[in-house]
């Protein structure tokens, strides 16, 4: 084992029915160090995290760690907490029914908690070190996905770890909680602790990270200080080809140019629902791609719930192809050929048991109707050819769609509403917590849908993204559409104005 | 196609996980059990009933008729455990209540001659109990209450409700021709609930294959918000589950008041919601909900009705039976739990390993 090095796994395998995860990755991490994972969906970097943890027992290969002389023996999670290894995972993994404070202590140390005072006294402390906005006998349950995120993060850190794994801890915060983060990050980094960070989000690990290793396919490409390994050629090495950046995508942004171009496929006026956004007017032209923008929790989302009906429309009035239609559940959207791509994969997307199949032609099955099931043949088709189409890595088209990884599970989704051939699709974050490879697909498959006369509906975190794919902005801020950005309006700075305010 | 074949996991892990491999790997064990003990127990003998008709009879006889109750219950229930995740417990009371409708219409207030055809009876008491079946439903579906705790309503009252309905009194049907849905039907030696359950589980195969209930009930109970998204209505397929429960329940009341041609409003089908859940269980369907396998549940029937049988017929006192019953019920659901399975799965993948390195 190296001098400063507070992490080595050396040659690890691991195999799962038909998928040979991890085949002999090496990973090093030394004190006081931020150490970026980095990888396409399905590379390995899940699969390594919990070997680490010890959700996953190692088939083969060594995993050492400072102050033990002998390999350590990591058989469950509780193994990795007591040998000083934590972990905050992309999704929350706490109870929502429990107390901040009680989500923080528990499963923590020998025997029960008994002082609860102290605890809460303890855990309020923690909480206002780290800026948490939350109280430590607040329902965890209460408190934004954000702030629970922290929660979490201020309960590993409180672990006293010598290893702190964080799992895609940034994609459900915004900019300013980022930041918060970060700073955390570099505090404990000071403090010698040892940060595993993995991310989809190229910007934040050059704003953090000191290395980077990357895996494909299972296997390690290699491992990178960071101002070694220049963004462009981190790409490459992920994806295992060389990429000309992602601005090509830009050149190929085909427009839709039927005699129809001009009319508008879905007007909407004062629509309003029990979400709590203000009332809103909205358009989409055919073969238009545009999109709602706005921080996190500034209603965007709300916004294209009200259009699918996905939320309790309280009033307004929806017309598709000039004919006003009634829009109170998701099957009048989906009769009206309008598809959603929701937010939360595994919340609204997935229906997890299901084969990749069923979840496939789920969409399309309903608006065929109750009565009408498809045959096995016409399901297996539908599904051979989207899993073809969209590239799907799965087993067979039988495996269970939860055993997929992230970016594969919302190409089924996609796949699930392209196979109903909507007139109008609106995706909301696809691309969140996915592989770059995968988000280059997606974009592109939204500007061809386009081009082909489809009309999209985009929103994103990542503003970029938005600014490489919609014609047409639409700014929220505090649940109200505040503002619309078109042709040369459409830049970082404007939209960053627009979402800001001028009056602040 | 052959790529495919390449990655799935090879004969023996396959067996393992198959949902039938519990209910018939207990079947086995229990028929071997049998056969070590007395061969006799698999005799079957022709002979006459009291009405001079030809009936089979034999311990394998007893376990085709008494198990078709709970096996038309299991088929409800199975569906009302994937959309619910949850069972219901009432279905003991209100086949009393279905029961009691079908006796008060056929010969109540009368002599025992009938008033009415048998199928009308029939027919009002599959309305009564689907519509208790969806009293239950509504408070799951609508309400949002868990389906033991909603049941446990009609559990408790279904009782008196079916003794209320006659006035309290115990009708008695004489014609003979009602005696013929649980027992023999002239002419025919083998028992007709039999044939009743054989009815149920054709007709719930074909609406299974010819609509899209089994997709959306499973879809409803992995991820009911997701379902919503994709167009399916979770609260009406959970209230169908109950309706189409309520279905099986006048079924069974039928055939229970058939075999002794009157009712006991305290003892009729007493305890048989635990056994339509336990054979649900057992036939590997998740309690919590999601995926189900309609044939698995029906075959789990049959084998709980073989092990009382068995313990029957080793002179185990019927007020000892549940806790005979309890112990071989606690050996079948530890090996059929997920966890369990797993280790099975594994021990079979390295002995296969093992077979190929030899």
């Amino acid at each position: 084992m190296k001098e400063n090095s507070v992490l080595e796994m050396r040659n690890i395998h691991k195999s799962f029915p038909g998928v040979r995860a991890l085949q002999g990755v090496d990973f090093t991490l030394c004190e006081g160090e931020i150490h970026a994972l980095m990888g396409e969906n399905g590379a390995g970097k899940s699969t390594l995290i919990k070997v680490l943890t010890g959700v996953y027992e190692k088939d083969e290969g060594e995993i050492y760690l400072k102050g033990l002389n002998k390999p350590a023996v990591i058989k469950s999670p509780q193994d990795a907490q007591n040998l000083g290894i934590s972990t905050v995972y992309q999704e929350i993994t706490l109870c929502p029914n429990l107390t901040v404070a009680e989500n923080m202590y528990i499963g923590r140390g020998k025997g029960q908690i008994t002082n609860w005072n102290k605890m809460n006294k303890d855990a309020d402390k923690i909480l206002q070190n780290l800026g948490i906005p939350a109280r430590a006998n607040q329902q965890l349950g209460s408190c934004s996905i954000a702030i629970q995120q922290m929660v979490a993060i201020a309960r590993a850190v409180d672990m006293d770890c010598k290893v702190l794994i964080l799992d895609e801890p940034t994609s459900s915060l915004d900019d300013s909680e980022v930041e918060k983060l970060f700073g955390l990050m570099n505090d404990l980094k000071a403090r010698g602790v040892g940060i595993i960070f993995v991310t989809h989000f190229l910007d934040q690990v050059y704003a953090v990270c000191d290395k980077i290793t990357v895996l494909r396919d299972g296997q390690l490409v290699g491992e990178y200080v960071i101002e070694d390994l220049p963004r462009v050629q981190l790409v490459a090495k992920m994806l295992g080809k060389e990429l000309d950046d992602m601005e090509d995508i830009k050149g190929e942004a085909a427009v839709y140019s039927g005699a129809d171009a001009d009319q508008n496929l879905l007007e909407a006026e004062g629509l309003q629902s029990d979400a709590g956004i203000k009332p809103f007017n909205f358009h989409i032209k055919k073969g238009e791609v545009n999109g709602f923008t706005g921080l996190l929790g500034s209603g965007r989302s709300e916004s294209v719930r009200a259009i699918f009906g996905a939320d309790h429309v309280l009033k307004g009035s929806v017309k598709v192809e000039g004919k006003t239609v009634k829009i109170h559940k998701p099957l009048d959207a989906m009769k009206a050929g309008i598809a959603y791509l929701p937010e939360d994969r595994k919340i609204d997307g997935i229906v997890g048991d299901l084969s990749v199949r069923e979840n496939i032609i789920l969409a399309a099955q309903v608006l065929k109707g109750f009565f009408h099931p498809f045959s096995k043949a016409q399901a297996n088709k539908f599904a051979d050819e989207y899993i073809k189409l969209l590239e799907i890595k799965t087993a067979s088209a039988d495996t269970p769609i939860k055993s997929l990884s992230g970016g594969n599970q919302q190409k089924c989704i996609l796949a699930r509403w392209l196979l109903t051939h909507p007139k109008y699709l609106i995706l909301d974050e696809p691309t969140r917590g996915i592989d770059i490879g995968t988000k280059i697909e997606i974009q592109k498959l939204v500007l061809k849908l386009a081009s082909e006369g489809m009309s999209v509906t985009f929103i994103s975190s990542e503003t970029d993204e938005m600014l490489r794919t919609c014609s047409r902005l639409i700014v929220m801020r505090d649940r109200r559409v505040v503002g619309e950005l078109s042709g040369q309006e459409l830049t970082q700075t404007k939209v960053m104005e627009t979402i800001a305010g001028g009056e602040a | 196609m052959a790529e495919k074949k390449l990655n799935s996991p090879g004969g023996i892990s396959r067996l393992f996980r198959m949902q039938m491999f519990i209910p018939i790997v207990a079947l086995i064990i229990l028929a071997v059990f049998n056969l070590i003990l007395d061969p006799g127990f698999f005799s079957i003998t022709m002979g006459t009933n009291s009405a001079g008709d030809p009936v089979l009879s034999g311990y394998l006889i007893t376990i085709l008729d008494n198990g078709s109750e709970v096996a038309i219950l299991a088929i409800g229930m199975t569906l009302v455990t994937a959309a619910c995740g949850g069972q219901d417990i009432s279905v003991g009371a209100t086949t009393a209540i279905a029961g009691s409708v079908i006796l008060r219409i056929l010969v109540g207030g009368g002599d025992g001659e009938l008033q009415a055809p048998i199928i009308v009876a029939f027919l009002v008491a599959c309305i009564v109990s689907m519509l208790f079946g969806a009293f239950n439903g509504v408070l799951v579906s609508i309400f949002n209450i868990q389906p033991m705790v909603a049941t446990l309503i009609l559990y408790t009252a279904g009782r008196s409700i079916a003794a209320w309905i006659n006035n309290n009194e115990l009708p008695i049907v004489t014609d003979p021709s009602y005696t013929y849905f649980g027992g023999f039907i002239p002419g025919i030696p083998i028992p007709t609930p039999f044939f009743i359950a054989a009815i149920c589980v054709i007709v719930i195969m074909l609406v299974l294959k010819f609509t899209n209930l089994g997709l959306y009930t499973q879809a409803v109970g992995i991820n009911a918000s997701s379902s919503r998204l994709n167009g399916i209505n979770p609260t009406f397929i959970k209230f169908l589950s109950f309706v189409i429960l309520g279905l099986c329940v006048a079924v069974v009341g039928l055939i229970k008041t058939s075999r002794i041609s009157t009712i006991n409003y305290s003892v009729i089908a007493k305890d048989i919601e635990m056994d339509a859940i336990l054979a649900v269980a057992l036939g590997g369907n998740a309690l919590s909900g999601g995926k189900f396998n309609i044939m698995s549940s029906v075959l789990g029937a049959y084998v709980i009705q073989f092990l009382t049988t068995t313990l029957y017929k080793l002179q185990v006192s019927s007020d000892a039976l549940p806790a005979y019953k309890a112990v071989v019920v606690i050996v079948l659901v530890v090996i059929s739990a997920p966890a369990v399975k797993a280790k099975f799965a594994s021990i079979g993948k390295k002995m296969r390993a093992r077979k190929e390195a030899a």
